[in-house]
């Protein structure tokens, strides 16, 4: 946590991931979809209990929010979450200029910060101690972007995002705990869940 | 390109081979366009852009379009993606671990630089590894090279796709499109 003490918002609490994303799906009453990135930010969605209307990625690295941005134009009264972590948004940074560019009203993208790579054993990402997402995210045209100061604080921002005018994307900065749980690695299923979940399927 | 498509289109001088792939995506209820240009996709693409059926846009990379499509497709609205052979070679990972094993009908458009008077040797090496690529996940792929075929490869590979939730490549050599020369 080092990293902290470098950039800017340094008055932001260190949070934990499976905690945030309990506080988030227990606010979505309106079957709002959810997708979680690669690893263990998809591994806490899972452990919050699965919905329908969650989406798991088992690789991908990268493209949590532009998968999140396709659920969001196919379906514009859905509103849909992004949960990614900073490594992963490191890797597709471009995806938040093409979003700012849509300006989808109905996503809300959220970066789980803890600067590390945790699940390969915790090695640091590039510009842990120097980048600011969030400061990425506005230059990159996603003017209403903010950090989380704390708990009580990201859940004010999650029930801004759900009357939110324009895309929303919230940075939090969270520990080096891994994740919770083990997402069912069943692609398949995990693919075919969602579409129900998005009134796209029926079960067979 | 003109002339290269009345050379190679004798038989429907009327129907240009961009004609053909929009008129064939809309027929098959296709509006989502995400795309990494190519300059002999110029024509496709801004004729897209000027039909109010379609959502189209660029992206900053080739997978990210591929997440978008793959989001959109799972929460009902069909797309594909239009991207260049080099956009093609950063899409292994993509594939393999979201396209293939989601069984996501991803349609891909790629304009095929590197071969049949290609300049720039670095295009002609990374054609090379595209159909490697795909044969070594079991990709249906097809390189349309004549007019006369085209709808009826684009129309059935796109419904093949949908009905067997399988991606497809539909690579369009520059027998059909003219390519790019110096």
């Amino acid at each position: 946590m080092s990293k902290q003490a470098n950039t800017s918002a340094r008055n932001t609490k260190i949070m934990n991931r499976f905690d945030l994303t309990s506080r988030l799906v227990a606010k979505l009453k309106h079957e709002e979809a959810v997708v979680g990135g690669i690893g263990n930010t998809n591994f806490d969605l899972w452990a919050t209990g699965h919905r329908p209307q969650n989406f798991y990625m088992l690789g991908s690295m990268g493209l949590a929010f532009p998968i999140a941005l396709g659920v969001a134009l196919a379906q514009p009264t859905r509103r849909v979450f992004a949960l990614e972590g900073d490594g992963s948004l490191l890797m597709q940074l471009g995806c938040l200029s093409t979003i700012a560019t849509l300006a989808p009203k109905n996503l809300c993208m959220v970066v789980m910060d803890n600067g590390v790579y945790q699940i390969t054993g915790a090695q640091p990402i590039p510009g842990s101690t120097t980048a600011d997402i969030v400061a990425l995210a506005v230059g990159s045209g996603l003017t209403n972007s903010s950090w989380a100061a704390d708990e009580e604080d990201f859940e004010r921002l999650i029930e801004q995002s759900l009357s939110a005018s324009g895309p929303t994307l919230i940075g939090v900065r969270i520990d080096d705990k891994p994740g919770t749980g083990q997402t069912r690695r069943d692609p398949v299923q995990l693919r075919e869940s969602f579409m129900r979940g998005m009134g796209i399927r029926q079960e067979l | 390109m003109a002339a290269a498509e009345a050379q190679t289109t004798p038989q429907a001088p009327d129907k240009s081979w961009h004609g053909v792939v929009l008129e064939t995506l809309k027929r098959n209820e296709i509006r989502l366009v995400p795309y990494v240009p190519d300059r002999v996709l110029t024509s496709l693409i801004k004729n897209i852009h000027a039909d109010p059926f379609f959502t189209t846009f660029p992206t900053a990379r080739e997978e990210e379009a591929v997440g978008i499509v793959s989001g959109a497709w799972m929460a009902g609205m069909r797309g594909a993606v239009l991207m260049q052979t080099s956009g093609f070679a950063t899409l292994a990972n993509v594939l393999a671990s979201l396209a293939v094993p989601y069984q996501i009908p991803l349609i891909m458009f790629v304009s095929e630089r590197g071969t049949l008077g290609e300049f720039n040797y670095g295009q002609s090496l990374v054609c090379r590894t595209m159909r490697p690529v795909l044969d070594s996940l079991a990709m249906e792929h097809h390189t349309v090279t004549r007019l006369d075929e085209l709808e009826f490869i684009v129309d059935r590979s796109i419904k093949q796709a949908i009905t067997t939730q399988a991606p497809v490549a539909l690579i369009l050599s520059p027998l059909l499109t003219g390519g790019k020369v110096l």
